[in-house]
């Protein structure tokens, strides 16, 4: 039937399915459909720049307008990856140049970008309007000037958590003053100091701009010029947050801040005075996000003073400095949540201010929203996981990091494998799980059996044998990513099923006990895949010994084949 | 890691020489014990699952080898370490001794936080003891000082920044002339810093000295060497007494003297002024 509709209804009806997936599979339906649904295709997401290349990219979709690139394997974010591994977005930008799509948006993550990339990305696409670099490497401000100065319709400039070499701060005065389209600004990873003049002007003429966030560097007073140029701000990064409450200064932040009624979400406070935050609580109880985890000074009752403030909050991102009677606060105040992240203050500390199984605990019972949870503890018992489990039957991504990672549950020295299994169980909808503490491949039956719907799980120092990952292989059927380090998992269990990885984006194993035998194995049996090996050590050491245990593996579906930009250090099979 | 570790048992991380593999924090255990796994040794879990062969439960004794002491030891402090080599107390607060004990950063890659994360947390320790240790000082700094990269062992650049306080102090310990450095931002805790410079100096394999470096494993942590530190003043302090921040901001630099030197210090000495060879003070 769908034959007798011209292509333009298609095309329509199309546009409103926005989901990346579902777009794939319509795609699938028949020629005509996949047709009409590359050419009406705008944005794409790669999650492995290594999966495709530029070149079928531009062909397939030559309507582009907007990339989603992921590069390094997660563990990369861990210092687990050699810094030359790979993930170069220079390529990318190079072949879309020259193809003449024109490319709106670019969102990368763990990339490494340089400003050579930058700057041929700022003068190839006259209509760019958005670049979002989420914990990327290798650019400067130099490249970030480029893109400032000759992107004419910038709408959006977001940097998250790269590391940038900024020894030089003239870049946010390379925005031109016809330039007032900007309606994202955030450039708190940034450690150097920007021309604080050419930043209240460029706010001042940006009358669209409602995400600012700020690096340590702004002061008080000009934080203070900002809001008053900009009420109309919904999210709002504070950098240095530093006065004395009874100064003429603070009084005058005060009323800036209260004049800015939109803000929902609000983070940063990176160099902070707990005494100050009072002037904060007029916009708390909007607030929906609220992000403290780089806000190692707040603590204490100047902390939950301000969280009880936050009652329609949904979003908390927090250090473990708030303690279990914190997140109590938390759990009686903030009904709404359905995202908390605490991250560790001390990672190898004492931990007497951290948190354990009693603050992940009272938030499940006050918070039956919860979903989303990645919380580093001290410790975990499985009769709180039960609890969390029962209270909280919503969890899409529940994240455990118990700071030592092999600990068992202390009051009844048992393995956690009963712990997460009443969460798998209970958390229909789970998607992504990572793992920690004392565990046994028990765990691993109960995430095969129940975790139907589990894209991605990270494993480290857990299990017993290869059953472990074979339960997981077998059972888990919409495994997309998984991720273990230093588990007892070899080559029996690596080579159970290889077709299994076709169905996966990746699979890194790293400290394992799979051997150079058994990897080409996997790349021999499955050339739509790429083995890697990783060796860091001396080269001259790297012998060829298939029985060799092999340190780092990581292994992803491609239909380019081998990559050319592999460094030294890293072995495709 | 390099020598002076004996590894027994079927190490689970496999033979690559990666420090990745969880070998930092190993127990050092006596031939005798031979089935011991590479445990983590961070976290002794009596039961657990070890029905296998993979035991990190391992429950030796809690191998303190070549610790250096510091204040903390000269009182009897039996109690703290005593918990280790059992199943766990009941009580929560034993576990946390445990990881307060092991406190270091002992596993690459552990716990799994972003590093521009812990990038922060440095440089916000920093900034902090910078407010402490300066008066008044308020963390304005100008980024016109040399932005200094630091490759760590997997060649991931660690920007710091060089301002008014370094992080880095010599360390001498006695016997080698040749002296090392040590980033005291890299710590947050006294365990640390003293597993740190165990690391250092008394397992490498590069030893100058011509006597082995004595390897204790007593559960009660006598050691050959105490560390000791100089202050702003010039005077030679014994490491411990103050909290972490005060230390970090008073110390210039640190040795690692024979406990035969450190006479008079502490009665617990005894056990190991035994065992050692008595050198003339």
């Amino acid at each position: 039937m769908m034959n007798y509709f011209p292509d333009e209804v298609l095309e329509h009806v199309f546009d409103s399915i926005a989901s990346h997936k579902d777009r794939n599979s319509v795609s699938l339906v028949c020629k005509s459909w996949y047709r009409i649904e590359r050419y009406s295709r705008r944005r794409v997401f790669i999650g492995n720049c290594y999966s495709i290349s530029p070149e079928r990219l531009i062909a397939r979709f030559p309507g582009l307008k907007s990339l989603t690139l992921k590069g390094k394997p997660h563990f990369a974010d861990f210092n687990l990856v050699p810094y030359d591994w790979g993930g170069f977005v220079y390529p990318w930008i190079k072949a879309l140049a020259e193809s003449g799509i024109g490319l709106e948006e670019l969102r990368l993550k763990r990339m490494v970008v340089s400003d050579e990339s930058l700057e041929l990305l700022s003068k190839s696409f006259a209509n760019f309007k958005s670049l979002v670099l989420v914990s990327c490497e290798g650019f400067s401000a130099d490249g970030l000037a480029a893109v400032a100065a000759n992107c004419r319709f910038l709408r959006e400039l977001d940097l998250q958590e790269n590391e940038v070499d900024d020894h030089r701060g003239h870049w946010l005065s390379c925005f031109p003053e016809s330039c007032t389209s900007l309606v994202s600004l955030n450039f708190a990873c940034l450690k150097g100091e920007v021309n604080l003049g050419a930043l209240e002007r460029l706010v001042s003429r940006s009358p669209n701009l409602k995400s600012l966030r700020l690096n340590r560097l702004v002061p008080l007073d000009t934080l203070q010029k900002l809001l008053m140029r900009a009420p109309q701000l919904v999210d709002l990064g504070i950098g240095s947050y530093v006065h004395d409450p009874s100064s003429e200064a603070s009084n005058k932040l005060k009323h800036a801040i209260q004049r800015c009624k939109s803000i929902v979400s609000l983070s940063g406070f990176l160099e902070v005075a707990p005494r100050c935050m009072s002037a904060i609580y007029p916009i708390c109880g909007n607030l929906t996000t609220l992000n403290l985890s780089y806000a190692p000074g707040l603590h204490g009752n100047k902390l939950t003073k301000l969280i009880q403030h936050c009652r329609k909050l949904q979003r908390l991102w927090i250090l473990d400095r708030i303690g279990d009677k914190g997140l109590g606060v938390v759990a009686s105040t903030c009904k709404e949540l359905q995202e908390l992240r605490v991250f560790p203050s001390d990672p190898f500390g004492a931990g007497n201010d951290a948190v354990t199984e009693e603050g992940l605990v009272l938030v499940s019972a006050g918070c039956p929203k919860l979903n989303s949870l990645l919380y580093f503890c001290q410790q975990m018992t499985n009769a709180a996981l039960i609890t969390v489990a029962r209270n909280c039957p919503n969890f899409i991504r529940f994240r455990l990091c118990i700071l030592d990672p092999v600990k068992p549950d202390p009051v009844t020295n048992q393995p956690l494998d009963e712990g997460f299994g009443a969460i798998v169980q209970s958390c229909k909808r789970l998607k992504r799980l990572s793992l920690s503490g004392l565990l046994t491949d028990q765990v691993f039956l109960y995430i095969g059996m129940y975790a139907e719907q589990l894209e991605m799980l990270s494993i480290a120092f857990a299990a017993d044998s290869d059953k472990g990952m074979l339960y997981v292989l077998n059972g888990c059927k919409k495994l997309r990513k998984l991720e273990i380090r230093d588990c007892p998992f070899g080559n029996s269990a690596l080579l159970e099923d290889v077709g299994k990885y076709e169905t996966m984006r990746s699979l890194w194993m790293s400290s394992c006990e799979v051997t150079l035998g058994g990897c080409k194995t996997v790349a021999e049996k499955m050339p739509s895949l790429n083995v890697e090996i990783i060796n860091e050590s001396d080269q001259t050491e790297f012998n060829l010994d298939e029985g060799q245990k092999v340190d780092k593996m990581y292994l992803y579906r491609t239909l380019v084949g081998h990559r050319k930009d592999a460094p030294e250090s890293v072995w495709i099979l | 890691m390099e020598g002076g570790l004996v590894l027994l048992g079927g190490g689970s991380s496999g033979v690559s020489t990666n420090e990745s593999a969880v070998l930092s924090k190993v127990e050092v255990v006596s031939e005798a014990e031979s089935e011991l796994e590479l445990g983590l040794g961070l976290s002794l879990g009596g039961g657990g699952g070890g029905a296998t062969g993979k035991t990190k439960a391992a429950n030796s004794s809690w191998g303190e080898c070549g610790r250096i002491l510091t204040a903390k030891d000269f009182p009897s402090v039996v109690s703290q370490r005593s918990n280790n080599g059992g199943p766990f107390s009941g009580t929560k607060r034993a576990a946390e001794s445990v990881s307060h004990e092991s406190g270091s950063p002992s596993v690459v890659g552990w716990p799994p936080i972003r590093s521009y994360r812990m990038n922060s947390l440095v440089n916000q320790a920093k900034a902090q003891r910078g407010d402490e240790g300066d008066s008044g000082v308020v963390e304005k700094d100008k980024p016109k000082d040399a932005l200094k990269k630091k490759l760590n062992s997997n060649g991931k650049q660690t920007t710091v920044n060089e301002k008014g306080h370094l992080g880095f102090v010599k360390v001498n310990i006695d016997g080698i002339p040749i002296g090392r450095k040590v980033d005291l931002n890299a710590h947050s805790s006294y365990e640390s810093l003293a597993q740190a410079l165990e690391d250092m100096f008394l397992r490498s394999a590069n030893s100058l000295e011509k006597e082995p470096l004595a390897l204790s494993k007593l559960l009660d942590g006598s050691s050959e060497f105490v560390l000791t530190y100089e202050d702003k003043e010039g005077d030679w302090m014994l490491v411990g007494d103050v909290p972490w921040r005060m230390f970090v901001s008073s110390v210039r630099r640190l040795r690692i003297m024979r406990t035969s030197e450190a006479n008079g210090l502490a009665p617990r000495f005894n056990e190991s002024n035994e065992r050692q060879k008595s050198k003339p003070i």
